[in-house]
């Protein structure tokens, strides 16, 4: 018999799965809508991703006649790992059933697996373009995920856990202190950002150019369905980057499935709320940093991911000499 | 607990200035290098302010001002006037590749950090652990002073390293007495002003500012 916890963990865990499955495509097209804003334009509105899949789920798929079993279940894979990624990290509630299933190591390594197989994927067809994407790819994610380790280190040395509910937990309500490591990690953090969504200064999601794509060279031989889930992962995958910023820096105003037994009607609203109100924000925020900044050239790449590996570590090593 | 919010600034403002000292380490322009000059000079100002008011030490005050006059206006106005005058704007020659500087500046940073553990346990004061990173931002700048080709941006890594000094003196220490820091704060002004006489004679003399150049004078 479970207790009426276990039984509000679990629902919480699919409530929140299906949300970011749903909320996924509206960031991005709120993105795309905020950047047409800044370069005043009108913009498609904010549904157009939701349209977008509907017709790409309505084509018949075209397959090239050389493509592997691995070309046909990548998709699949991506879609997969992009969830369950997003049902790992706390977006609305934390001590979720699912969470302790992994850390932020592990959370760390989901990504990797999805980049493989979209790799793999990419030269299975044995295109020019596909294999160019993949190698770009290969070059932008191996700088990016040392630094990606480091801001979570970071983040689990203050709070002595490497289990991200831990790490939300003892941020977000404890007593307000200011960890000046922390901010190094938001800064590295806002960088393999940029770089692991295929955002502007590292690659442009909107480019259909061959000397400048990355992403979308990978993704060049995909249609239909398929491409469809690749796109919804791509959503899912810029949602779970965003949400993991907001667990790590700012996690005021999550919900506490244990502290909610009695009192869930009124704890669930207010997390939702905070989190809806910050997904704008960072968005927006989002948007505004793509309409600033330049793409700059794929050689200057490694510059950029090793200046977020080298504010991470300093935030480490502040930590260590502040205490702080 | 006042006292520890203003140690948390404090701390803040020394990352700030740690992540100053590598973002100088990293430019390419001369123009840039001086703007990030005066912000350092900033935050130099304010973290002393911060010191003076959680302290009580009426003196700092004067020099948080004296900071805020000479390092943020004065000296990057005249080093602005100079680089305008000389016409050179962009071009910062590194001896080694950046990113390589920076790898050299994370490892410089751990030897700081390793080297003023055992100092900073001897003092009492509230902001001991900030030792560590004035020196880090001492010893970037001197990196900054060896890798650069040019005279200006040797300069400016001088005047960035007497900036991690006066952090040090004031975090440490609450600040030396008003006089020294006068007398500091006049030698620098003047350092400035013969630096840039030097620079016109270099110029003169070589029709650069690559200071390479000043091999050839030496006698065999």
């Amino acid at each position: 018999m479970m207790t009426t916890e276990q039984t509000l963990g679990i629902l919480f865990q699919i409530y929140q799965s299906l949300l970011v499955v749903l909320l996924a495509p509206l960031l991005t097209g709120w993105v795309n809508q905020c950047r047409a804003w800044l370069q005043n334009r009108s913009g498609p509105g904010v549904m157009q991703p939701y349209r977008t899949l509907r017709k790409l789920f309505h084509k018949d798929a075209v397959m090239a006649y050389n493509a592997s079993l691995l070309f046909r279940i990548t998709p699949y894979i991506l879609f997969g790992c992009m969830w369950l990624a997003a049902a790992i990290i706390p977006i609305i509630a934390v001590d979720l059933p699912f969470s302790p299933a992994a850390d932020v190591i592990a959370l760390v390594g989901v990504f990797a697996l999805a980049r493989v197989f979209i790799s793999l994927a990419a030269m299975d067809i044995g295109t020019a373009f596909g294999t160019l994407g993949a190698r770009r790819e290969m070059l932008v994610s191996f700088l990016a995920e040392p630094a990606l380790l480091m801001v979570f280190f970071t983040a689990s040395l203050i709070s002595h856990s490497t289990q991200l509910p831990r790490i939300v937990d003892a941020l977000a309500h404890h007593q307000f202190v200011l960890y000046p490591s922390l901010a190094f990690a938001g800064l590295a953090f806002v960088i393999v950002l940029l770089a692991e969504n295929a955002r502007i200064p590292v690659d442009n999601p909107s480019t259909h150019l061959e000397l400048t794509m990355i992403h979308e060279a990978m993704i060049l031989e995909y249609s239909a369905r398929h491409l469809a889930l690749v796109e919804w992962a791509s959503s899912l995958k810029l949602f779970a980057y965003i949400s993991i910023g907001i667990a790590l820096f700012v996690p005021y105003g999550i919900a506490e499935v244990g502290a909610m037994v009695g009192n869930w009607g009124s704890a669930l609203p207010l997390a939702i709320i905070a989190l809806l109100v910050k997904l704008i924000l960072a968005g927006a925020a989002l948007a505004l940093l793509e309409a600033l900044l330049a793409k700059m050239r794929i050689f200057r790449a490694p510059e950029f991911l090793g200046t977020a590996f080298l504010l991470a570590v300093l935030g480490l090593l502040i930590h260590f000499l502040l205490g702080a | 607990m006042p006292i520890s919010y203003s140690i948390q600034i404090i701390n803040l403002l020394a990352s700030m200035l740690l992540l100053i000292a590598f973002a100088m380490l990293s430019q390419r322009r001369i123009l840039s290098l001086i703007n990030l000059f005066a912000w350092q000079g900033l935050v130099l100002s304010l973290s002393t302010f911060v010191v003076a008011y959680s302290t009580d030490q009426h003196h700092l005050y004067y020099s948080a001002g004296l900071t805020l006059l000479l390092k943020v206006m004065v000296l990057p106005w005249l080093l602005h006037r100079l680089i305008r005058k000389l016409n050179v704007k962009w071009d910062v020659e590194t001896l080694i590749n950046i990113p390589t500087t920076m790898l050299v500046g994370i490892g410089l940073v751990i030897f700081a950090f390793n080297l003023a553990a055992p100092i900073s346990q001897l003092s009492e004061s509230i902001t001991r652990g900030l030792i560590g990173i004035a020196l880090a931002s001492v010893l970037l700048s001197l990196l900054m002073m060896l890798t650069r080709r040019k005279a200006v941006p040797q300069v400016v890594g001088f005047l960035a390293m007497e900036n991690g000094l006066f952090f040090a003196a004031t975090s440490a220490t609450h600040g030396m007495p008003l006089v020294v820091e006068l007398g500091i704060a006049l030698d620098v002004l003047v350092a400035t002003f013969i630096f840039g006489i030097f620079f016109f004679q270099i110029r003169e003399t070589f029709d650069s500012l690559d200071i390479t150049n000043m091999e050839k004078l030496k006698d065999d």
